[in-house]
């Protein structure tokens, strides 16, 4: 058994049983951080406070939300928008967060990309933040059938349909998620059971896996330059911090990430009070109605993307594009054979691919709002056939790549 | 600098993103209908001078109005209950007490003389197929006809409200409140929903307006829908061009034109979004509060960020 002494006081007690001073000093105040970095890179944190506040907001709203076919409308739109004390606020804070958090994580993944952070000893980080991609597309799928609006209740139809397989007309598999044929009470209480235990308990298990995932190789930085952490280090600790090349998480970088955090925030709230329509789809406001098509069906605007990829092909070849878009990005640190982990601007033709990737992505989310009707349709078709050509081109132009 | 060209490329990618998915999108997919800002231009002008004495003459007599309608400020009960009315009529005749103003003038001269072609709902009671209005036309007493409607019309601009003292309920109970129930607002086709003391007056309640509803749907062949949160669903530019002329987005639809003026349609409006947006007034008031709260607490970021950084470089 350890030695335990009379503490001298409550910081003294708790140290000799948490050892708190060594998980500050591993986790804050001697986590090194490359000081040559730009505001992409806090937008981590950003993550992290947004989940926050999807948390917390998310808590209030379960207080009056009811996982009932016949009252989670007005549970919603009545008791919690216009009775509730400021509970618009916190529907308002969880609907826009939740579009929100989406805009963050895609830049956050193109930062990843752009930068070559998937690679040499970062696949964990890059493999767990998918991970996270995928859990939190599918909370956010799950919260959307909750107001059982029109949305809700036509999104999961087609969406749930998808599993038939095409050709494969796995009804069953359909029927087995949906507990019912068509989504009903049963469907309504598993995706609430979903949404507030467990997708949000496997997203922050993963977030402690993607923080623990970063602690050994570090972040990269903005030149792709490799540092020997300990050398760097060393010669913060002796007092040359300027000429150090790392600085330490606290406080160093927090106050960074406080400075982009607090500016975002500005916006975000900016967004909650004046600009919230386009995070809470009009469509939704009508309740569910069973025999009632709405004229356009659409995901919510971060999932066109790989509908649009879905959409231009005939039921099984969508459904294999589908499935090739869903995955594809999981394995970018391997169908990227070029060794250098240093931004897109130096990586030759990879640049183009970048550029093109981003923008290719763009077009396939504004087509997939839009309805699939002559022009349009035809620029979705060549846009997923780009998505799908840039994939493949990808291991052949990175094994030509120059060194860096 | 780099930071804010990052910035800007970040910033100019997302509003790309944004104006394509919200904007252009709805632009595409909705037809954008511009407000004639209730002119009902296509209806004549009034030409006569109305004389509300006379009118009201005519009202409660020659013209029979209230041989259906009920006018309470003047006295004049209704003839049946509403859901009796309503399986006469298909709907309830709205009370005429405000009818001078919440409809047009024009409207309503032409609402008197020929219900079906004012309503825009010719396409339903066309009189060369015998399809009567349930409204009965209005053919004259033996004066001359124009000006017996002024009269009318005059009189009922007579007894209405003041419009400084319309309020959003008066606008929605009179126009709207017949077909389309607001359960956000405790409307029912019949009424406003009382509090009940026991269920079984609260049950009686429920089926009276259900064989209301019955009768409705046989009248419209759908039953109009609830419009608790529509401002929300549809927003308010389209609620305000889809009652100047519904047939403006539903062709052929069973909704008829119900001709308010423009202040009534205000009204309605504002009584949708105490329904369906009630804390739009506690939104705007706390959102200053959280801006100021929020840029305050960016001021102070930015200088503890300068204070530690300043031993880095
Ligand atoms: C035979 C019964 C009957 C008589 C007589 C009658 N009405 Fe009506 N009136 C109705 C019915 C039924 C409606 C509702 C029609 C509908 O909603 O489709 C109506 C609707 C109205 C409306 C509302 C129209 C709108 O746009 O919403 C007004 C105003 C009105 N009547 C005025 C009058 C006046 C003035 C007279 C006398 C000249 C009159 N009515 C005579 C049955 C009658
Ligand atoms: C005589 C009955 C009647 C009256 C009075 C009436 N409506 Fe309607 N309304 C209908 C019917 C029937 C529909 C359904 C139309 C359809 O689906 O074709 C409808 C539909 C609507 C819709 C939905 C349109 C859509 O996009 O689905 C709105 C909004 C609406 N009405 C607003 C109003 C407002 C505001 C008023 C009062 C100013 C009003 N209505 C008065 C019968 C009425
Ligand atoms: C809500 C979910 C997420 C949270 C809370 C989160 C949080 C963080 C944090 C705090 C960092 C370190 C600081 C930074 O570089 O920003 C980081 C780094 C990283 N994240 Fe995430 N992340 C999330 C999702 C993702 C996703 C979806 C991906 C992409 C697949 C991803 C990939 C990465 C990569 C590659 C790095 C390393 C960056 C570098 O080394 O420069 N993350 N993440």
């Amino acid at each position: 058994m350890a030695h335990f002494t009379k503490a001298t006081s409550v910081h003294d007690w708790l140290n000799q049983r948490l050892g708190i001073d060594t998980v500050r000093r591993v986790m804050a105040t001697e986590y090194w951080i490359p000081k040559n970095i730009n505001f992409l890179w806090a937008m981590g944190m950003v993550l992290a406070i947004t989940f926050a506040l999807l948390l917390v907001s998310g808590i209030f709203l379960l207080m009056y939300y009811q996982p009932n076919i016949a009252t989670a409308f007005d549970s919603v739109n009545y008791t919690i928008m216009n009775e509730v004390e400021f509970g618009w606020l916190w529907r308002h804070i969880h609907g826009v967060a939740a579009s929100v958090v989406f805009l963050i994580i895609y830049i956050h993944m193109f930062t990843g990309i752009y930068y070559g952070s998937y690679k040499k000893g970062r696949e964990m980080i890059w493999i767990s933040g998918m991970l996270l991609f995928v859990t939190f597309s599918a909370e956010a799928f799950s919260g959307y059938m909750l107001p059982w609006g029109q949305m809700s209740y036509w999104a999961g139809m087609v969406i749930t349909n998808l599993f038939a397989g095409g050709s494969l007309h796995a009804d069953g598999l359909v029927e087995w998620i949906r507990g019912d044929y068509v989504p009903a009470q049963a469907f309504l209480t598993r995706f609430f059971m979903l949404h507030v235990l467990l997708l949000p308990l496997a997203i922050l298990g993963l977030i402690g896996l993607h923080f623990g995932a970063l602690r050994i190789p570090h972040v990269n930085n903005q030149d792709g330059e490799e540092i020997d952490f300990e050398v760097e280090a060393a010669k913060y600790k002796a007092g040359d911090k300027a000429g150090s090349k790392v600085i330490a998480f606290v406080n160093d970088f927090l106050s960074k990430d406080m400075m982009v955090v607090a500016i975002y925030l500005i916006f975000f709230f900016y967004l909650v009070f004046y600009h919230f329509n386009f995070a809470m789809d009009p469509v939704n406001f009508d309740p569910a109605d069973g025999l009632k098509t709405p004229a356009h069906i659409y995901p919510e605007w971060y999932f066109l993307w790989s509908y649009e990829i879905l959409r231009p092909f005939s039921t099984d070849v969508g459904l294999i594009a589908f499935a090739f878009a869903q995955v594809i990005f999981v394995l970018l640190p391997f169908l990227d054979r070029s060794p250098n982990a240093v931004p897109a601007s130096r990586r030759g033709l990879f640049q183009v691919w970048f550029w093109l990737m981003l923008v290719d992505m763009i077009v396939l989310t504004a087509m997939g709002k839009l309805p699939p009707e002559g022009v349009f349709s035809t620029i979705g078709l060549y846009a997923a056939l780009t998505f799908i050509a840039l994939w493949i081109a990808l291991p052949i132009i990175t094994m030509f790549e120059k060194k860096a | 600098m780099k930071e804010l060209l990052i910035l800007v490329v970040v910033t100019i990618f997302t509003l790309a993103t944004y104006y394509l998915v919200e904007p252009f999108a709805h632009s595409q997919m909705h037809k954008h209908v511009e407000s004639e800002h209730f002119a009902y231009n296509d209806l004549p002008k009034l030409t006569a001078t109305g004389d509300a004495t006379r009118g009201a003459e005519l009202v409660m007599g020659g013209a029979g109005c209230t041989g259906c309608h009920s006018i309470d400020v003047a006295g004049m009960p209704a003839p049946m209950d509403a859901v009796t009315a309503a399986a006469s009529y298909g709907v309830n005749p709205p009370d005429l007490s405000n009818a001078g103003a919440v409809y047009d003038a024009k409207f309503l001269a032409e609402l008197i003389k020929n219900p079906a072609h004012a309503l825009l709902v010719e396409h339903k009671f066309d009189m060369d197929k015998g399809q009567m209005h349930p409204m009965v036309a209005f053919y004259g007493t033996g004066g001359d006809l124009d000006q017996e409607v002024a009269d009318m019309v005059a009189y009922l601009q007579s007894i209405a409200v003041k419009p400084e003292e319309l309020t959003p309920a008066i606008a929605y109970e009179t126009v709207c409140g017949r077909c389309h129930a607001n359960h956000y607002a405790k409307w029912t086709q019949i009424g406003t929903t009382p509090t009940f003391k026991y269920e079984k007056e609260s049950l009686a309640f429920q089926i009276q307006v259900l064989e209301y509803q019955d009768s409705l749907v046989k009248y419209m062949g759908t039953l109009p829908p609830d419009l608790s949160i529509y401002i929300r669903s549809r927003g308010e530019h389209y609620i305000e061009t889809f009652m100047e002329n519904p047939q403006n987005y539903l062709k052929g639809t069973a909704m008829p034109r119900v001709g308010v003026n423009k202040h009534a349609a205000e009204q309605v409006i504002e009584y949708l979004k105490d329904s369906g947006d009630a804390k739009r007034h506690e939104r705007e008031e706390v959102g200053k509060y959280v801006m100021i709260f929020m840029v305050i607490f960016a001021i102070f970021a930015i200088l503890w960020k300068k204070q530690v950084w300043r031993d880095l470089h």
